[in-house]
């Protein structure tokens, strides 16, 4: 069969701009200006320890926060009509096509110290708050991007979630909550761990939302890594390095949520 | 019988769109607003929008967006389909491995993407002599959307019955017609969702872009970008109302378009 090598001119593209960059990025992480092996690299990183702890904790709040709002949104979302569903999941949806920057812009007019929030606080004779530049804008910011990546996949695990399994549990006499617990947060974990890395990525690599709601105090790693690239620091063989990490990280998670989550459509099948 | 949601979940549902919606709807309000404050109301005009089609950096980047994103999601359809078919005619143990590969750019951080095809470019453009431009912007599009159609494109190759492109070799087809009488229009719906994919994810991108595209081109992502670093201009407002009334077409189209065809698919079911 001669089908097979029309996968040829991919196969080639693959190897000249996934595979090479990674490996240049690789090779720029374990080398210096001159040119020679050195780890330099890395144990420099021991400087910016405070910025990977701050992106990590950050992203991992705003994840935390996601599952908290959004679980509890697509098991409602599950349970309204069809039609209304189908509304309800595209109003969803419908953000997220918009620029992302257009929406963290937003927020900075709502958040700034002279921004709508506190006018409406001023006008109900509340103190004002001071939100913007703090890592707490930078979580509004992220929750707001990344919800409905989160929503949208629990969102389709759980429709899928076979009627007749609910109905034997109540036919066996579990009530509403034990349904709940037994049945369908099981069978809607893969959903939750595709949501997870899907939120967590994007917001641990980000350096828009930083920039934007964060001021320059609360530098990120996206931060970081643009600075060594396109900012005053230039220094692509740091960059590369804390990139090189990022992708170390990112695959480690991938591969415990494959894990996981392949154990999940197993628990489905079954 | 399905119990409805009580009315303490709606009120919660209904937060959250508020949470959702707020922001685009108080930009949508200031793009009207006469005066250049974020906050404060100072009367109706449509001066912003006036002005936004006189600013040459956003038409110019507007024009260049659309090209890069109609271009990069034709090629990519065309290469996703043909990689998608070649890995489906493999055996599982030689696909494995280009599959996962072909997963890295989705996997991958945008900035990680993008950080690594800028280090390619930059180092093979000073042996080439090629700068940063819209070559290499396309070329990044391209690689990041042509994962998107293969994993779009595969399931429905999975689904396709085998026996399909047999039958049709055994009736006399050589494979280049079996190829584009049979396993295209059985695949097609695949493609469609992928070209929309890839269409969307260009469109949206800014990360890889602003690594990719030098300083000489601009995609609106990396206008609008510069323009919330600088001075704050109404026209951002402006450019998200209209951004936000165009998609809200394109959804509402094919929203109807999708329930019309399940209508006609429930209708030939019934007969």
């Amino acid at each position: 069969m001669k089908l097979k090598y029309l996968s040829a001119p991919y196969i080639l593209w693959m190897t000249l701009f996934v595979v090479a960059p990674v490996v240049i990025v690789a090779v720029y992480a374990f080398s210096n200006a001159q040119g020679g092996f050195t780890f330099d690299n890395f144990s420099k990183m021991g400087d910016y320890v405070s910025v990977f702890s701050r992106s990590f904790l950050l992203a991992g709040i705003s994840t935390v926060i996601c599952i908290i709002i959004g679980y509890p949104i697509a098991y409602i979302l599950s349970k309204e009509r069809t039609y209304l569903q189908r509304i309800l999941i595209m109003l969803i949806m419908l953000p997220m096509w918009m620029n992302f920057l257009l929406r963290t812009y937003a927020w900075m007019s709502i958040l700034e110290n002279t921004g709508l929030l506190n006018r409406f606080l001023s006008l109900l004779g509340l103190p004002t708050v001071a939100i913007i530049n703090t890592p707490g804008a930078i979580v509004i910011g992220m929750v707001y991007n990344f919800l409905p990546f989160m929503i949208l996949p629990i969102y389709s695990v759980i429709v899928k979630i076979d009627r007749s399994l609910i109905e034997a549990a109540q036919d066996l006499g579990a009530g509403t909550v034990t349904v709940f617990r037994r049945v369908i947060f099981p069978l809607s974990l893969p959903g939750v761990f595709s949501g997870v890395t899907m939120v967590f990525v994007p917001a641990v690599s980000t350096f828009v939302i930083s920039q934007l709601l964060g001021g320059g105090a609360n530098m990120l790693l996206g931060d970081l890594i643009e600075m060594q690239f396109l900012g005053a620091a230039y220094n692509p063989h740091l960059g590369s390095a804390i990139a090189l990490v990022m992708m170390v990280i990112v695959m480690i998670c991938m591969w415990l949520m494959n894990k996981f989550g392949a154990g999940g459509e197993e628990a489905v099948m079954l | 019988m399905k119990r409805r949601p009580r009315i303490g979940s709606r009120v919660f549902l209904g937060l959250i769109y508020l949470f959702l919606y707020a922001p685009i709807f108080i930009m949508i309000v200031f793009s009207f607003n006469s005066s250049k404050s974020r906050s404060v109301w100072s009367g109706f005009t449509f001066e912003w929008y006036a002005e936004l089609f006189q600013d040459s950096t956003i038409m110019s980047s507007v024009s260049t967006t659309i090209a890069v994103s109609v271009l990069a999601a034709l090629v990519a359809t065309v290469a996703g389909t043909f990689a998608a078919i070649g890995f489906y005619n493999m055996r599982r143990r030689t696909s494995s491995p280009f599959l996962a590969i072909n997963n890295i750019p989705v996997m991958n951080a945008d900035i990680v993407t993008g950080v690594s095809l800028c280090l390619l470019f930059v180092s093979l453009g000073s042996i080439l002599k090629y700068q940063l431009g819209f070559g290499t912007l396309l070329i990044a599009h391209i690689t990041f959307n042509i994962p998107y159609v293969i994993l779009s494109v595969l399931p429905k190759l999975r689904q396709m019955d085998k026996n399909l492109v047999d039958a049709a070799m055994d009736l006399g087809c050589t494979w280049f017609q079996a190829f584009y009488k049979v396993i295209i229009p059985e695949i097609m719906p695949g493609i469609i969702n992928g070209m929309m994919i890839a269409f969307t994810m260009s469109i949206d991108d800014f990360v890889i872009s602003y690594f990719t595209a030098g300083s000489k081109v601009q995609t609106l992502s990396m206008t609008i970008y510069a323009m919330t670093r600088k001075r704050i201009s109404p026209k951002i407002n402006a450019v998200s109302t209209l951004l936000f009334l165009f998609i809200l077409m394109l959804l509402v189209i094919i929203n109807v378009r999708q329930i019309r065809q399940e209508e006609r698919e429930k209708k030939l079911k019934s007969k």
